[in-house]
């Protein structure tokens, strides 16, 4: 654990000292900041206008209203962004050279991947924890439902988890940041698309093009429902990605 | 402490490394030499267990290269052809993130990276971000991570690549101070270094094994003659004759100021020379041994085609 956590602090230290971190982290909470803005003020002129018809004034909900499209924006902006943060992980060692320093050290390269992972997931949680700021004060001057909130940001974080494990996949297997960047987005974006293709497809395909779509899983979060398969599925997704890239390290060293 | 056994490489057909069998003893500064594309950047990934090889072992340090890899990684300093640093990182951390990878333990951390510093000289870049160093003190950087745990073995591949004349002539020194506490292995293209620095040399071409052993073993093996300089108070034509009639004399002719005699080398010709040159009453004021260069014989053994 200990080797892990010191290569998580070079990773933590290499973000710092580059601009990518503070401008992912800055965009981010620029969009975030805006969207929740922008959704307060259109929740705000929806409001009064239904305070005129008391049937319709029950049916306010802030979280229906403001945090479920918040959560939706920001995990699309996390698809766009996250491709930033894990495109450097292995590539970076690759290109500089240093992966032979890395793997020619008494850690093993499980502890390397892991390290290295909790680094960007930390960052991760920087994003989020930075974007919820503002949301606070719904809870000051409203009365939002907590459950349906927190789970929301729970399911960023996974849905990030999910992302960056696939990132750090693509980034074993290219010395080439950009490349990196783009595969992880193109694939990011396939499982995006797949959701559509699950709205017009029948039967078996649906179910099935409907559970490896990130969003759908998602979905219930913002609304407040936790389901287990939900939790399994971006577990055994960020699992998945780690998996591939032990491999994929193992193999080159084997060729 | 380093002991090759069969050790092949292979890379899909090509063949890196094929049946390389040597040894390097403790404590002594071995050089790698051999042309490029040799296979000596591949032994040494092997050596320490970056890459596994296709057959053959390894030993390092007592440990199976394969079966041991975590106490050969704990037991080797590792300074690859690229010096892997972080650039954005000061000296001294990136030396705390090595000597913490290559599990010293944290009371003692701050004394392993002092003691680096000091030995390497990088004492005023210390606080600095290796990106703003210069290439001399990266190296050096690259060399104190490979001291960082006091390994017993240290691999280095190519340390003095890319350095201006001073800074070689430091790097050479700081390697000479390692011998004795350490076991060093380098490879190079400078064969003055390999004199320099070196007890013994493994010679590798196109992955096989050319030669090893010690430079006197070596030279002794492949000098095809043997010879001296003869510094004479009298020094002409007719001289020169006396010495070629001298019977075991293959060759003597003038090289400067002084003559020079070649015989085969299964004879000893010193003491007829010596008794020639009394008796002629020649004034014998220096004779010293014609030593086999280290070009000569790196040209022999790689050119010539010789394989061990």
């Amino acid at each position: 654990m200990k080797a892990v956590w010191s290569i998580t602090k070079k990773e933590l230290l290499s973000y710092f000292t580059s601009p990518i971190a503070y401008i992912v982290i800055s965009i981010f909470i620029l969009l975030s900041g805006f969207f929740f803005y922008s959704l307060v003020w259109w929740f705000n002129s929806q409001a009064m206008q239904m305070a005129q018809n008391p049937y319709y004034y029950q049916q306010i909900n802030i979280n229906q209203m403001v945090f479920a499209p918040l959560f939706h924006n920001l995990s699309i902006i996390l698809l766009l962004m996250l491709p930033l943060l894990s495109m450097r992980l292995f590539s970076e060692e690759k290109k500089m050279g240093t992966e032979e320093l890395l793997f020619t050290s008494p850690v093993s390269v499980v502890q390397i991947i892991l390290g290295k992972y909790l680094a960007s997931l930390i960052v991760l949680l920087i994003m989020l924890l930075l974007s919820a700021i503002p949301t606070i004060f719904t809870f000051i001057y409203g009365n939002p439902e907590p459950l349906p909130y927190l789970l929301g940001y729970l399911g960023l974080f996974l849905l990030g988890a999910a992302f960056l494990g696939l990132g750090i996949f693509w980034s074993s297997l290219t010395e080439n940041q950009i490349v990196s960047a783009v595969l992880t987005f193109g694939t990011l974006l396939l499982f995006w698309v797949l959701s559509w293709a699950g709205y017009s497809a029948r039967g078996l395909w649906q179910d099935v093009l409907n559970y490896l779509s990130f969003f759908e899983h998602f979905d219930g979060m913002t609304k407040g429902i936790l389901d287990t398969s939900d939790l399994v599925y971006y577990l055994s997704f960020a699992f998945f990605g780690l998996f591939l890239t032990h491999s994929v390290i193992q193999s080159r060293r084997w060729r | 402490m380093i002991e090759t056994e069969h050790l092949t490489k292979k890379y899909g057909d090509l063949v890196a490394v094929k049946d390389l069998n040597f040894k390097v003893e403790k404590g002594k500064i071995w050089g790698l030499l051999g042309p490029n594309a040799a296979g000596k950047t591949t032994t040494m990934r092997i050596l320490t267990g970056y890459l596994p090889a296709t057959e053959g072992r390894a030993v390092v340090a007592g440990y199976d290269v394969f079966e041991q890899a975590d106490a050969v990684k704990q037991s080797i300093g590792y300074l690859p052809e690229t010096v892997p640093v972080y650039p954005e990182m000061t000296v001294e951390a990136y030396l705390g993130f090595v000597a913490e990878i290559k599990k010293v333990p944290g009371s003692r951390k701050k004394a392993a990276v002092d003691r680096a510093v000091e030995i390497t000289g990088l004492q005023p870049v210390r606080k600095r971000l290796i990106k703003n160093i210069s290439r001399g003190y990266k190296q050096r950087v690259g060399i104190a991570q490979a001291l960082i745990h006091n390994p017993q073995v240290i691999i280095l591949d190519e340390p003095t690549i890319g350095l201006d004349p001073a800074q070689i002539v430091e790097i050479r020194q700081l390697i000479k101070s390692l011998k004795g506490e350490h076991t060093v292995m380098l490879s190079t293209h400078i064969l003055a270094e390999v004199t320099q620095v070196c007890d013994g040399v493994v010679i590798i071409n196109e992955g096989k094994l050319m030669a090893s052993g010690s430079l006197e073993e070596l030279t002794t093996t492949y000098k095809e003659k043997d010879g001296v300089y003869l510094r004479l108070k009298k020094v002409d034509n007719e001289v020169l004759n006396l010495f070629r009639q001298l019977p075991g004399i293959d060759n003597a002719h003038f090289e400067g100021s002084e003559i020079k005699l070649e015989w085969d080398r299964n004879k000893d010709m010193r003491e007829q020379i010596i008794k020639l040159c009394l008796e002629k009453q020649l004034g014998l004021l220096e004779m010293r041994s014609v030593a086999m260069n280290i070009e000569e014989l790196y040209l022999r053994i790689v050119s010539g085609g010789m394989e061990q």
